[in-house]
This record gives C-alpha cells, sequence and structure tokens, in this order.
C-alpha cells in the first residue's frame, strides 16, 4: 500500500530507481549527492541487486556501463566535480547505445566549488559534456515527488531509447524532505529495453533496419557481440570514412529528436493570459512559483513554465510564449546558461532578463517578484 | 500562501539541529498531516561551524522551502544567533539557549531564554539529547503540532536503544515552557 513518508530528494532519487527495477548501483560518494547512493547500498542488495563503490567516478561511470550490457537497470549518482570525470564514458554509452541514468545533484562550480550549495552551472555540461555531436536527455525535477516520478520516467527513456539519461537537480531539491507518496508497484508505467527475437547467430547488435531502436541482447544469454567506443556497423566492429557514419550519427539524434513529444515533459502555470512569463527549473522554478502567486495577487498577470525535460530544450514552448508575453524572466543559479537557450527560441520577439546567483543560496520568491514588477 | 509558518533551528553543526528540522517536520507532515518541508545549511565541516535547519509548515503547497520571514528561531550558539537572526520577522521569536547565548541581538522580536543545554545534561543525563529538548520547547511554545505527533516522530528517528532517554529529553523540554509560563 501507497503511504506519505518524509522523504529527503536524494532518498526519492534512489526509490524511484528501484521502483524502475535498476539492478547495479555504481558510484563514488560526494556532496550533495551521497544520499542517493547510501539509500541504494541499503536497500539494492536486499533486492537481489548490487551496489558497488568504485575508486573513482570514472571507473563508476564504466562499471554502470558494464552493468546495463549484463543486463541489469544501472545508475549512478554524483555531483559537477565527478559529473565532469563522467563525461568521457557518458559518451562512451551515447555512442555504444548503452541505457542507463545519471544523476547529477548540481553543486556551486567550477571544480571543488561550493560542496553544500546549490548550483545550477552544469546544465549545459549535461547537454555539451561530451565530445562530439550526441542527443541528450536531460530531466529536472523540483520537487520530492517529482524526483521520484521523474527518476522513474528517466530509466523509462533510457530503456526504450538505448541512450544515457540524466537527471540534474540541486542541493536544495537533493536535501530537502517533503511529504511523498510511493506509488504501488504498477501505478507508474515501467519499460524494459527491447530484446532480439533472431537466433544468436543472426544477431547484429546496430542493426537499424528496422527502426531507429535496435533490440539490445543482454550479454550471458547467448548473444556475443563487439561493443565499441569507434563508429561502428550494425555488426558493432568498427568502420571508417564510410556512409554509413553519417547516417548512424543523424539517427542517433533523430531517436531523441524525432521523439521529443514523447521526452518532453513541462509544467505551465497560470500562464494562459500572461503579460510576463517566468521559465525555470529545479529550485528556481519553485521560486518562481511562489513569486507568480505573489504578483497574482497584486493584480499582475505572471505566469511560469517550468520544463521538466530541459534537454532537448523546450524549443516550440518558448517561442510560442515569447509571441504571447511582454518580457520572459529567467532565475538560474549559474551566471547565465539557460538564459541563452531562451534568448535563441525567442528569436528577439520579447524581451529576455536573467537573475543570477552563485553564492550558495537560492533565488528568493520577492527578487523574481522585483523583477516581474520591474519587466511590465 | 495561507498560514505559513517558518522555524529555523541554529547551533553548531553536531548537535543534531538537522536532525531537529526532520523530527519537527515529519511529526507535522506524517503523524498531524499537514504540509511541511524540512531544508538545511551546513558547511563542509563535519563539526562546528554555524549550521541551520529549517521546517515550513503550511496549510497551502509549499513552493519556497526555504525561511525568509521567520516565526520562530532556535538559537543554541552565539554564533547562530548573531549570524542567523537576521531573518526573524518582526513580531516574531527567538528561543536562545540561556548559557550559551550571552548576548541577545537587538531586533524587533521576543527574545525567550532556556537552559536547554543544561537541563540536557544536568536533568535528563545526557548534552546530545539538547536537540530533542529544544523540540519540546518548541512544540510547546508554538503549539503547531500535537504531543502524541511529535513523540512518534522522535522515537522513529532516534536509535534504538535511547527511546527512554528521548522521551525523557521531550517531556523535559514541554517542562521548561511551562513552568516559564505558571
Amino acid at each position: 500500500m501507497s503511504r506519505a513518508r518524509l522523504l529527503q530528494g536524494n532518498e526519492a532519487c534512489a526509490e524511484g530507481a528501484l521502483y524502475a527495477g535498476c539492478g547495479f548501483f555504481a558510484g563514488y560518494p560526494i556532496t550533495p549527492s551521497t544520499e542517493v547512493a547510501e539509500h541504494m547500498a541499503k536497500k539494492l542488495p536486499k533486492r537481489g541487486g548490487v551496489f558497488l563503490q568504485m575508486e573513482d567516478e570514472i571507473a563508476a561511470m564504466a562499471a554502470v556501463i558494464g552493468g546495463s550490457l549484463a543486463g541489469c537497470k544501472a545508475f549512478t549518482a554524483t555531483s559537477g566535480p565527478g559529473f565532469s570525470l563522467k563525461q568521457e564514458n557518458l559518451g562512451f554509452a551515447m555512442l555504444t547505445e548503452v541505457p542507463c541514468v545519471v544523476v547529477n545533484v548540481m553543486r556551486g562550480g567550477p571544480s571543488t566549488g561550493v560542496p553544500t550549495g546549490p548550483g545550477q552551472s552544469d546544465i549545459m555540461q549535461c547537454r555539451w559534456g561530451t565530445h562530439g555531436d550526441h542527443p541528450s536527455i536531460c530531466l529536472t525535477p523540483a520537487y520530492v515527488q517529482e524526483i521520484f516520478s521523474e527518476t522513474v520516467r528517466a530509466f523509462n527513456l533510457s530503456e526504450k531509447y538505448r541512450t544515457p539519461v540524466i537527471v540534474a537537480f540541486d542541493e536544495v531539491v537533493g536535501h530537502m524532505r517533503e511529504k511523498i507518496e510511493i506509488p504501488e508497484a504498477g501505478a507508474l508505467s515501467v519499460v524494459d529495453r527491447t530484446k532480439p527475437i533472431c537466433p544468436p547467430e543472426e544477431y547484429l547488435p546496430y542493426d537499424d533496419s528496422q527502426g531507429d531502436v535496435p533490440p539490445m541482447a543482454n550479454f550471458f544469454e547467448g548473444y556475443r557481440y563487439h561493443v565499441t567506443g569507434l563508429n561502428h556497423g550494425p555488426d558493432g566492429f568498427p568502420v571508417n570514412a564510410s556512409p554509413r557514419i553519417h547516417t548512424d550519427q543523424l539517427r542517433l539524434l533523430r531517436k531523441v529528436e524525432a521523439n521529443r513529444d514523447d521526452i518532453a515533459r513541462n509544467v505551465e502555470y497560470r500562464l494562459d493570459d500572461a503579460d510576463v512569463a517566468v521559465f525555470a527549473y529545479g529550485i528556481c522554478g519553485r521560486s518562481a512559483k511562489a513569486a507568480v502567486d505573489l504578483a497574482r495577487a497584486k493584480g499582475i498577470r505572471a505566469g511560469l513554465l517550468r520544463p521538466l525535460t530541459i534537454w532537448p530544450f523546450p524549443e516550440a514552448q518558448v517561442a510560442a510564449l515569447s509571441a504571447r508575453a511582454r518580457a520572459i524572466i529567467v532565475p538560474e543559479l549559474s551566471l547565465g546558461q539557460i538564459l541563452f537557450e531562451v534568448e535563441r527560441c525567442s528569436k528577439g520577439r520579447c524581451r529576455v532578463e536573467g537573475i543570477h546567483r552563485v553564492d550558495g543560496d537560492p533565488i528568493h520568491p520577492a527578487q523574481i517578484l522585483a523583477r516581474i514588477q520591474e519587466a511590465l | 500562501m495561507s498560514e505559513r509558518y517558518e522555524i529555523r533551528f541554529s547551533g553548531s553543526g553536531g548537535q543534531g539541529l538537522i536532525l531537529a528540522g526532520v523530527i519537527f517536520a515529519e511529526a507535522a507532515a506524517i503523524y498531524d498531516g499537514k504540509n511541511a518541508a524540512q531544508s538545511q545549511s551546513y558547511g563542509p565541516e563535519a563539526r562546528g561551524g554555524a549550521s541551520k535547519s529549517e521546517v515550513i509548515l503550511s496549510d497551502d503547497t509549499i513552493d519556497f522551502p526555504k525561511a525568509t520571514s521567520i516565526d520562530l528561531m532556535l538559537a543554541l550558539t552565539q554564533e547562530a544567533c548573531t549570524k542567523y537572526c537576521g531573518d526573524i520577522k518582526d513580531g516574531g521569536t527567538l528561543l536562545a539557549d540561556e548559557d550559551f547565548v550571552r548576548d541577545i541581538p537587538n531586533g524587533n522580536f521576543k527574545a525567550i531564554r532556556l537552559p536547554i543545554i543544561r537541563t540536557a545534561s544536568e536533568d535528563v543525563g545526557k548534552a546530545f539529547v539538547a536537540n530533542i529538548v529544544a523540540i519540546g520547547a518548541i512544540a510547546a511554545l508554538t503549539g503547531r503540532v500535537s504531543r502524541e505527533a511529535i513523540e512518534k516522530a522522535v522515537l522513529s528517528r532516534v536509535p534504538k536503544g535511547t527511546e527512554d532517554l528521548n522521551r525523557k529529553a521531550l517531556a523535559a523540554g514541554y517542562e521548561l515552557v511551562e513552568r516559564r509560563t505558571n
């Protein structure tokens, strides 16, 4: 039976992973994400899963890829410095199409930065952190209940599209506690990767003739195949200077681009008649919602667009908003990252203004309210 | 935002103030069925330094989880008191430890001084239950959570084998306030 519990965001993230059927966690503890690992260490072995603390974040990401290839839904959690270390293997998982979930509980950066304070300055790293053209799916929950459900969704998207999925939130929502209800098994859908139906000797791990997401065989179930970070052909072996590279790279992007409607999730709050809109995610999304309520109480028509999927970016929603609002305000715990995405999609149709804070404290509703009033 | 009530627990790292916030929020949210959000702020040190934990109570959804206009602030050290009391709202309450907070900063708030740490170490017998004594005092002062809820929350969060000690600490906190008002 589902019942209300007071859980920390990080604990809810681990509970979401367990609900989604995660069987393998490898990680290296780092503030402010450590409670995700602690919770997995407590719970996962009791469910027959494996918890591994590795020697560092690079190895942890490598282990996650191995765990997933072996058939487990695999998961790691980290923060800025550790997220930087994971980038190389994150790119490997994208090119080799290995499903996995990477949680980044953002703190202040660069480098060791502010370990115990919230940040949002890794958000472009969530999009472009690893080198090369590549797709990115990144989910940005803001409430403890959402951290649970978006972590489940991250596993589902990762299995469905054979790609790593990032869940990015910040120290405030990672560490804060509020009431959540964990749904009963079956209440939320859980997606498993599609396995091949052909016999092992006919299996081609990257054969895209039947669709953009080739079926994935688990290791140790009789299917043998080659996994390489080099561009590869349908059989998984390297190809060089081949048109296949171009078409395959396009396919990797298309897996995400062509399925935006399935991947995207946004919360629109009091936006219908809004003169001033706020675009915010994570803790800033929570502050912004409070600010919108304060503005409405003063008779100001303000509204909020809060993406739960920040990558791929909600381009159409921002474009539509820019056509009807006088201004879009972008509060973020960085010196200006997501602001540029909003500007890009607004194409000069309305004013776009940032509120930036990186001193280890969140942006308060009063700060956003003041800017809403100025923007009128 | 109807009836938002903000509490800040402050002191030094290691005094159990984050746990105090968690217990208070759990009492309100789980055992009393209200909305509560608990958050925390601490430095990289495991011990020492000013540490705070905040609990927001509301009948409504809680969006911003941090305290900005505090109804009641607990201070167990002078450093925390001086550093954090500026956010107490006009007419709010500062609950300060009688021995460890010597200077009550100026402000438009009511200051109440109680021997929280001394009560824990001398009457209850262990200084480390000062956080639970404080919870009892705050529950009694604010009336924001039921005694039944706070007792359940304390007992569900403390280590096995320390239940009697913590029950005694909670009762001592209530008594500090009751004695004062009688």
